[in-house]
């Protein structure tokens, strides 16, 4: 589609690019800028790109149809098409609201900019920016290689922020992630390089239509996913997680647990939903969601019995991603896959509207109370009751309860689970459900106890703060209400054959 | 065996190896290295695919050969910042394993109140 710019016909897919650019131009100039700007270079780039992704969500629901663009006016299988389908716009809003949310936040932490804060704070906004940037490329990619780009710059990004602050633990936490997650791009980039041995070809379009059952995609599919799985951390490689997660700043924990680990796993539903649908089945996707339910069964035991509210919150996303994964069976049955798509795009969106919410009322927490310490957090209701507001609301929406988007994630799943007769997910669903509200009362009950009677808060906690968390956390509590929304969505871009089906 | 089978069968070797290594090895030097047999094992399945369209006629896949420089750029920059973070470790606590602190088992610093 054209439209008319200053006198100049231009595609409307450029944006696609835009929405990749405009972040990394952001870290350019930051770079080059240094310290004093670099806040500023930050929030100027967070608007423009807003604005792009806002643009291309607009294009893409109001049309109903996906937006793509060709570089540099080459087509595949030559060229590098890029395309933002319904899944890949609401995932491109969520981060980012996300984002910015982290980024008001941040203003607080890393906006004064005094003399030794200033160079963390540096590096916090360009890394943020990275992020950003790497994830939308993420979303926006059509083929198998600049999605290894584009998780590979994700890593880059992500590594540096678990060791902002330069202390030994996490400086190991850090190299501990990068570790895992380098030998995870390699196994994706074997697969990547089989697949193109096998096929000719890198563009997902093109591979769905050419693959089949060839021992070859076999190893290449067993590559990408393991490599994926480890990326994403799902149980059992889910041990570098908790430590990286838990032992990074505030805001850089909230992106890093809302944001960086869905880049990974949206890749595997690109791979999964679009370019091996026909091969994948049966066993190795109940597989796949059954990985998911030890990692909901053991990641929620184990937070619940973690000393630290950081350590429970990093434990909480081990057993959240394992929800992620249940997508998997309910979207492969011959049925309809529309329910457990959109269940499952519901869940990674509610789950990083209420983790980041989260980390960033731990932050609050942490600032208020000088520790996080889960036997000693009373009197944190008192000092900041915004914040406990926020973490109780976010964590409704991690454990279902209506209307939040975890209620609507679960019910679409729970659905979903029942029209496939695959009635064993419901009990694990219920059962995950149960297990989230145990943690989420314990830090909520702690919190709302009375403060001993002459303590006082260790620090004020800027308003913005506060703000920030609940801004997200009500995001994540009235994100349910979308089913009200007169577009399915997800379903954007979809191809008939999978979405009319038993409907 | 054709030429093609042997850089197949070395290339899956060169893997192998490397994931062993990268398992095994508790010492972060030791995994990087590792990182780089995987990794030199993946280039040159890369190559070996390069190298089928010779057949047609051409010196080499110009796109394969494309994905290869910048998977090679890629894992060169990717050694380069676990290398700094190693020695960045190194200089905080003076120790250069993973496992100094729990003898190996990585699982073991995931018990409560380890690491926050």
């Amino acid at each position: 589609m054209r439209v008319n710019l200053l006198g100049h016909a231009v595609d409307q897919g450029v944006l696609l690019v835009l929405a990749v650019f405009v972040p990394f131009a952001g870290v350019m100039a930051g770079l080059a800028a240094g310290g004093a700007h670099a806040r500023r270079i930050a929030w100027l780039t967070l608007f423009c790109g807003g604005c792009v992704v806002v643009a291309i969500a607009w294009i893409v629901t109001s049309s109903e149809t996906p937006l793509g663009y060709s570089v540099g006016g080459w087509s595949p299988p030559l060229g590098v098409a890029l395309r933002a389908d319904g899944l890949s716009v609401c995932m491109m809003l969520m981060v980012a609201v996300v984002t910015v949310a982290v980024g008001v936040y941040a203003s607080g932490d890393f906006g004064q900019g005094g003399k030794g804060e200033s160079r963390s704070g540096l590096v916090f906004w360009l890394l943020l920016l990275a992020v950003w940037g790497s994830l939308n490329l993420v979303f926006v990619s059509r083929d198998i290689f600049t999605l290894y780009v584009a998780l590979e710059l994700l890593t880059f990004a992500g590594v540096p922020l678990v060791a902002l602050d330069g202390r030994a633990e996490t400086l190991q936490a850090a190299l501990r992630y990068l570790l895992f997650a380098l030998a995870g791009s390699m196994l994706y980039l074997l697969g990547v390089f089989l697949l193109y041995g096998a096929y000719e070809t890198l563009d997902i379009v093109l591979l769905s239509a050419r693959i089949d059952g060839q021992p070859e995609t076999w190893a290449a599919i067993a590559l990408m996913t393991s490599g994926m799985l480890a990326k994403t951390a799902l149980f059992p490689l889910h041990l570098w997680l908790p430590p990286a997660h838990a032992g990074a700043p505030a805001p850089a924990s909230a992106l890093l647990s809302a944001l960086v680990v869905k880049g990974s796993w949206f890749i595997l539903v690109r791979l999964w939903i679009d370019a091996f649908l026909g091969v994948v089945s049966g066993p190795f996707v109940q597989l796949l969601a059954a990985m998911g339910a030890m990692a909901i069964v053991v990641g929620n035991l184990v937070a619940i019995r973690q000393q630290r509210l950081k350590l429970l919150i990093a434990y909480s996303t081990v057993a959240q991603i394992g929800y992620l994964f249940l997508l998997f069976p309910l979207a492969m049955s011959p049925q309809d896959s529309r329910q457990a798509i959109a269940g499952g795009l519901m869940q990674a969106i509610s789950h990083a509207t209420a983790k980041a919410a989260m980390f960033l009322s731990a932050g609050v927490l942490y600032g208020v109370l000088g520790h996080d310490r889960m036997a000693d957090l009373r009197g944190a209701g008192q000092a900041s009751p915004i914040t406990i507001l926020a973490f109780a609301l976010a964590g409704a929406s991690l454990i279902g309860l209506p209307p939040s988007g975890g209620f609507l994630a679960k019910w679409l799943l729970v659905s979903a689970a029942l029209d496939t007769g695959q009635w064993w997910w419901v009990l694990l669903l219920l059962t995950g459900g149960l297990l989230t509200g145990i943690y989420v009362f314990m830090v909520v009950v702690r919190a709302m106890a009375p403060a001993a009677p002459d303590w006082t808060p260790q620090r004020r906690v800027p308003r913005c703060q506060q703000y920030a968390a609940l801004g997200l956390a009500m995001c994540s509590f009235l994100l349910g209400l979308s089913a009200l929304l007169p577009v399915d969505v997800a379903q954007i871009g979809r191809a008939p054959v999978h979405a009319i089906g038993g409907s | 065996m054709n030429a093609t089978q042997f850089f197949g069968l070395t290339a899956a070797a060169l893997v192998g190896l490397g994931l062993y290594g990268l398992i095994v090895n508790p010492q972060p030097l030791r995994k990087v290295l590792a990182f780089n047999l995987i990794g030199n094992g993946v280039f040159l399945t890369c190559a070996v695919i390069a190298r089928r369209a010779t057949g047609a006629g051409m010196p080499g896949d110009p796109v394969a050969h494309a994905l290869l420089i910048t998977a090679i750029v890629v894992s060169f920059a990717a050694s380069s910042l676990a290398v700094w973070l190693m020695l960045r470790g190194l200089d905080e606590s003076g120790a250069s394993s993973l496992a100094d602190d729990d003898s190996g088992d990585v699982s073991r610093n995931a018990e409560p109140g380890r690491c926050a």
